[in-house]
């Protein structure tokens, strides 16, 4: 994986995250893996590359006027409360079985786009 | 509490991850909570914002984030963003989103098969 074509593919994940309401940390994780990073600082730094990503969808989807604050906000809350147990977790199991579970994540993700194109078609 | 349950759940699997947690969020708040696709995408969104805040700012405290890794996948990816919207108005999004499933199972197993 060169450099060149990490930025391709940041490009890539950023137009599908726009497409599918996702952050684009599912294909970020993978090229910065390739790029040589082990797993947990693939998935680290991956959080921080998300990060302007949602801001640009966020600012784009608010426009629509799509975006429901209070609920975001809650959810948003909540989730700092198990991020520090998520992370314990992920730095206390070892390399492979880390990237073991992000790859069945994957393959979770693959299945419920599948399934959300299929009842998004009228 | 729902919404407050979901975002627990979201949390965790984001920073266990590193992907911003609308896997969860999205359909539970579909199946779940009953939303409409565009508002729970769009809500899911704003709520990663904030999670992988507090997932970078976890990880930074035990060192792991690599700030210019990220930058190099994150700032064309906004970009990426920027045009993803347009983009969605002129391709047939069930073939792109096929396509994207099939992309991410094709490295998963290869992840798994390594």
């Amino acid at each position: 994986m060169t450099y060149v074509l990490a930025v391709v593919l940041g490009v890539v994940a950023g137009i599908l995250s726009g497409l599918f309401g996702v952050g684009g940390g599912i294909l970020f994780v993978p090229i910065l893996v390739a790029l040589g990073l082990t797993q947990v600082h693939a998935e680290a730094s991956s959080l921080l590359a998300i990060i302007p990503t949602v801001i640009v969808g966020v600012w784009r989807q608010q426009r629509y006027g799509n975006v429901r604050w209070r609920p975001a906000a809650v959810l948003g809350v909540a989730s700092i409360a198990a991020a520090a147990g998520g992370a314990q977790l992920a730095l206390s199991l070892p390399e492979a079985t880390l990237r073991r579970l992000f790859a069945v994540l994957m393959l979770l993700v693959a299945g419920q786009i599948a399934w959300r194109a299929r009842r998004k078609t009228p | 509490m729902r919404l407050i349950l979901i975002g627990l759940l979201a949390g965790f699997f984001s920073a266990l991850f590193g992907v911003g947690g609308g896997i969860v969020i999205v359909p539970l708040l579909l199946l779940v909570g009953g939303w409409e696709m565009r508002s729970a995408t769009a809500t899911s969104l704003a709520a990663i914002g904030v999670t992988a805040t507090a997932g970078v700012i976890v990880y930074t405290w035990h060192g792991q984030v690599q700030p210019a890794y990220a930058a190099l996948v994150g700032i064309p990816a906004a970009l990426g963003a920027l045009g993803g919207a347009t983009l969605q108005q002129r391709v047939p999004i069930r073939t792109l989103a096929l396509l994207f499933a099939g992309l991410l199972a094709v490295i998963a197993v290869r992840m798994l098969l390594q």
